[in-house]
Order: structure tokens, then C-alpha cells, then sequence
């Protein structure tokens, strides 16, 4: 275990560091997404719009944060805080190297090493609906209402799929700790392989447990103006965008995490960077999706979660659980 | 259909991919201006006659014609030592309230004189309500800024289309 003040140490860069990558992937998401369509995207501030995210940051905390009057005030404030302490927090178990030696102390390469840090993923994700919810209820507009109830109805659906899509590797690594799956796939092989049904499941699970496009109901903007933070501005509005994109980062990770190696390359120990560059292809796949594909209609999304994605995740977790037991 | 689905799915993101290493097709404004049409309504411009005189004569029909009654004439007497414009009267103050104008053009349909047209100057915004409201001496001045005018061969046709197509 590392003295107190090296957890801490390590949380406030972690955080710091999540803080820039979701920055720079408003930049690289408006980018890219610009680049797609025959547009220059953000160009004006700095070079090739690099200041973007700062001048952002500047002008939504000067900007005015409007309440609306029938709105209950507590819950109102309370909401974007919520959902953005719990989309940083799930950072904390995530493993982003093998661990140093500095000095004396020993210092591992993961701010917590829960052992069932995979379950406290999850439940920090569960947590993080309550600020959607709250937020579209207490806002009392029928927009923030309906976006609200599509979030629970979307995230319900899919972590289901989501957590039985995870179970495959779980039952493979017969262990819930991050941490110790990054070991086994560094001494053996990556999960993606034997995992491949699991990959597709979780990544497009994952999809909608973001709200990312092409399951963006939550805040579907043609129908209900932008869901939940319909009545949000300034930087309640910004707390909520961050939660949103700190989730896509985190469950990238995850991904990353469980299929991919975590911070282990196919060659030269580089550690934090190939677990970087992997986040990156991975950001660079949602945003991709993002300008590829329409959105689902509701009903679409409801048969797609339930009819195809549960059942297949479910025979995955299912055919895992008898080979292991076979191999054994 | 669903064994279309894929391939079609697929298809599309090879075109997202493929876009990422063309060049944009937008044209950034305040540094490419693109050449408005020849007979492109902008800024409004009065004409002087060769000889130094004004055309307009203070007839105030433009402000007449004009829908969104944003045109102001007050005219008065040419007498021989203080001679404005060729004819009888002149127009002492003459203004133009751009922030109402809609640029439709009837002002120029209107005068008898070819004295008012709409020219091609159309960045003109400005910080106060006041700066809009163009002044005689405004209107007479030619334009501050230059603007790129298309070819008017290409574009401007003498018989209209109408004419020699129906």
C-alpha cells in the first residue's frame, strides 16, 4: 500500500489529466466531426483551434447561469455536480501502468486497487443516471422531463447488456480487480481474441450507456430541444457536458482495460502511452460513429437492446462459462 | 434487408473516413470574399451629374416608394449663388436609416434621375444604432471598402433570360 500522500498525489494528476483529455476531446471531436463533413471546425483561436477548449472553459464561467423559476433549486445545483463526481471518480480504479519505483516507495500504476473495482465501475456509472434524472426533474420542463426519462429508460436497458458483456472476460480472468485482468493479458493474451462477441457487445453497449450518437435519445436535439440540460446554461451546463465525456473517456478505458491490454504494448514497455494511444483510437472510433451513423428510433433502440444485444451478451457470458469450466 | 444492412453500414463509414483527408470546401470569410453578382444590392450610393452637380432634386419619390419608410428628404430652393444640383430644387438633408433598410431596391426604380442606386457594399455593421443612419455626405462619398465584383459577361445578362427562353 502507498502512504496517503502518494494516493493523493496520484488522484489530483489523474484528475487533472482526464480534465485535459476531455478538453481536447471536444477539440478533436469537433475536429474531426468538422473534417468529416467538409468543414474547418474550430481554426480561430491558436493554431489549428488548440485554444478552443480554453476559450470554451472562459466563456461558459462568465457566462449568466440561468434558473428557471419553477425549478426546485437544491436538486437543480445538485445534479451536474452529481453526475460529474461520479463520471471522474470511476477514473480512480482504472489502471493506467505497471507501477514505479521512485525513491523509496513503491508506487502502482492505479490511484485505488479495489479488488472488485470492476463492480465499482459500474456502480459509479448507476450513480451518475441520479444526476440525469434529478436534473431533467428539476428542472420542471416537459423537454427536461422527457430527455430525463429516456436516459433512465436507455441506461437501464443497456447496462444489462453492458455487465453481462464484461462478464465473458471476468469469467476468463476469474478475478472482478482491474488491475490483475492487465496482468493476465499481459502474460498471456489480449481479451479481445477469445473475447471478440464481448468487444462488440460492450462497444456498442457502451454507446448508449454514453449517450454518444447513434443512440443520443437522451438528448435527441430535433425532438426534445437537448433532453435533460434542456434548462441548463453556463457552466451547470458545462459540468454536464464534462460528466458526459469524462464517461466516454472512462468507458473507453474500461474497454481498453479489459480487451486491449491495458497499458501493455505489442512491443517497447511504454506503459501510460500505449494505454494512451489506445484511448485515443478508441475516442477516435465514437467520434467516427458519430459521423457515420443516423440516430435509432425509440422503438429501434428498445429491440435492438433487448432482442439483440442482451440475448447475444447473455450467450457469451453463457458458452465463456462452459469452456472455462471444460478447460479446467 | 439485413443482409444488406452491414455492407451499407460499412460503406458509410468509409466515406466519414475518406472526407477526413479531403480538403474542406468551406471559404473563410473575412479572409476569401467571394465576388458578389453584378447587380448584387448592397450599400446605397448617390451619383453626382459630370459637371460636379448633384441628380438628385429632392422629389422625394424613393422615400415615397420605399416599404420600410427609412428614407428622409428635405429639399429646398437652387438659387444662383448656391447651385446643388441640375434642377429646380435640391435635397438639403438626405438619409438613409440602414438598420430598417430591406435593400429591395425601389428607391432606384423610383427616382427620375438615376440619382440613388444600390451599390455592392454590404459589410456594414457597426456598434451603435446611430452610425447606421447615412447622412448625404455618406451616401455621396464613394465606398470605403473594396469590394470583389463577378465578371459581369458571365453574369449579367442584357436580355433577360426569360426573353429568349419561353
Amino acid at each position: 500500500m502507498d502512504p496517503w500522500w502518494i494516493d493523493a498525489i496520484k488522484g489530483f494528476l489523474i484528475i487533472n489529466i482526464v480534465l485535459v483529455c476531455f478538453a481536447y476531446t471536444t477539440w478533436l471531436e469537433r475536429k474531426l466531426l468538422s473534417r468529416m463533413q467538409g468543414r474547418f471546425g474550430p481554426n480561430r483561436a491558436g493554431p489549428f483551434g488548440l485554444l478552443q477548449p480554453i476559450a470554451d472553459l472562459v466563456k461558459l464561467v462568465r457566462k449568466e447561469a440561468f434558473m428557471p423559476m419553477s425549478a426546485s433549486a437544491k436538486l437543480y445545483i445538485a445534479a451536474p455536480i452529481l453526475s460529474t463526481f461520479t463520471a471522474l471518480l470511476a477514473f480512480a480504479v482504472i489502471p493506467f501502468g505497471a507501477g514505479w519505483h521512485i525513491w523509496k516507495w513503491d508506487v502502482s500504476g492505479v490511484v485505488v486497487d479495489a479488488p472488485i473495482s470492476l463492480v465499482l465501475i459500474f456502480a459509479l456509472g448507476s450513480l451518475g443516471v441520479y444526476g440525469f434524472i434529478i436534473g431533467g426533474w428539476a428542472s420542471d420542463s416537459k423537454y427536461s422531463t422527457l430527455g430525463a426519462m429516456r436516459t433512465c429508460a436507455q441506461l437501464v436497458s443497456y447496462e444489462v447488456s453492458l455487465a453481462l458483456a464484461v462478464l465473458g472476460v471476468v469469467i476468463q480472468a476469474g478475478t472482478l480487480n482491474l488491475s490483475e485482468i492487465v496482468h493476465q493479458q499481459g502474460t498471456q493474451f489480449w481479451f479481445f481474441g477469445p473475447q471478440f462477441v464481448g468487444l462488440v457487445v460492450f462497444f456498442l453497449a457502451g454507446t448508449a450507456e454514453t449517450s454518444r450518437p447513434p443512440f443520443d435519445l437522451p438528448e435527441g436535439d430535433t425532438e426534445i430541444v437537448a433532453g435533460y440540460h434542456t434548462e441548463y446554461s453556463g457552466m451547470r451546463w458545462g459540468l454536464f457536458q464534462m460528466s458526459e465525456y469524462v464517461h466516454m473517456i472512462t468507458l473507453s478505458a474500461l474497454g481498453v482495460t479489459l480487451f486491449f491490454g491495458g497499458w501493455h504494448g505489442p512491443w517497447a514497455p511504454l506503459g501510460p502511452l500505449w494505454f494512451f494511444l489506445k484511448l485515443l483510437v478508441v475516442v477516435f472510433l465514437f467520434i467516427w460513429m458519430r459521423a457515420s451513423l443516423p440516430r435509432l428510433r425509440y422503438d429501434q433502440l428498445m429491440r435492438f437492446g433487448w432482442k439483440i444485444l442482451l440475448p447475444v451478451a447473455t450467450l457469451n457470458a453463457f458458452i465463456t462459462a462452459l469452456v472455462v469450466v471444460a478447460v479446467n | 434487408m439485413a443482409n444488406e444492412l452491414i455492407p451499407a453500414t460499412l460503406k458509410g463509414f468509409a466515406v466519414t473516413f475518406r472526407e477526413i483527408f479531403k480538403k474542406p470546401i468551406t471559404q473563410q470569410y473575412p479572409e476569401v470574399k467571394r465576388p458578389v453578382y453584378p447587380r448584387f444590392r448592397g450599400r446605397h450610393q448617390l451619383h453626382l451629374h459630370a459637371n460636379g452637380l448633384e441628380k438628385c432634386v429632392g422629389c422625394s419619390l424613393c422615400a415615397a416608394a420605399c416599404p420600410s419608410d427609412c428614407i428622409r428628404v428635405v429639399a429646398d430652393e437652387n438659387t444662383a449663388d448656391n447651385r446643388v444640383s441640375a434642377g429646380e430644387r435640391y435635397a438639403r438633408i438626405y438619409e438613409i436609416n440602414l438598420s430598417r433598410c430591406i435593400f429591395c431596391g425601389y428607391c432606384e426604380l423610383a427616382c427620375p434621375f438615376d440619382a440613388i442606386t444600390l451599390g455592392n457594399e454590404y459589410e456594414i455593421s457597426e456598434y451603435s444604432r446611430d452610425d447606421l443612419i447615412y447622412t448625404k455626405d455618406m451616401l455621396l462619398g464613394r465606398p470605403v471598402k473594396k469590394i470583389p465584383v463577378a465578371d459581369p459577361s458571365i453574369y449579367d445578362t442584357p436580355v433577360p433570360y426569360y426573353k429568349t427562353h419561353s
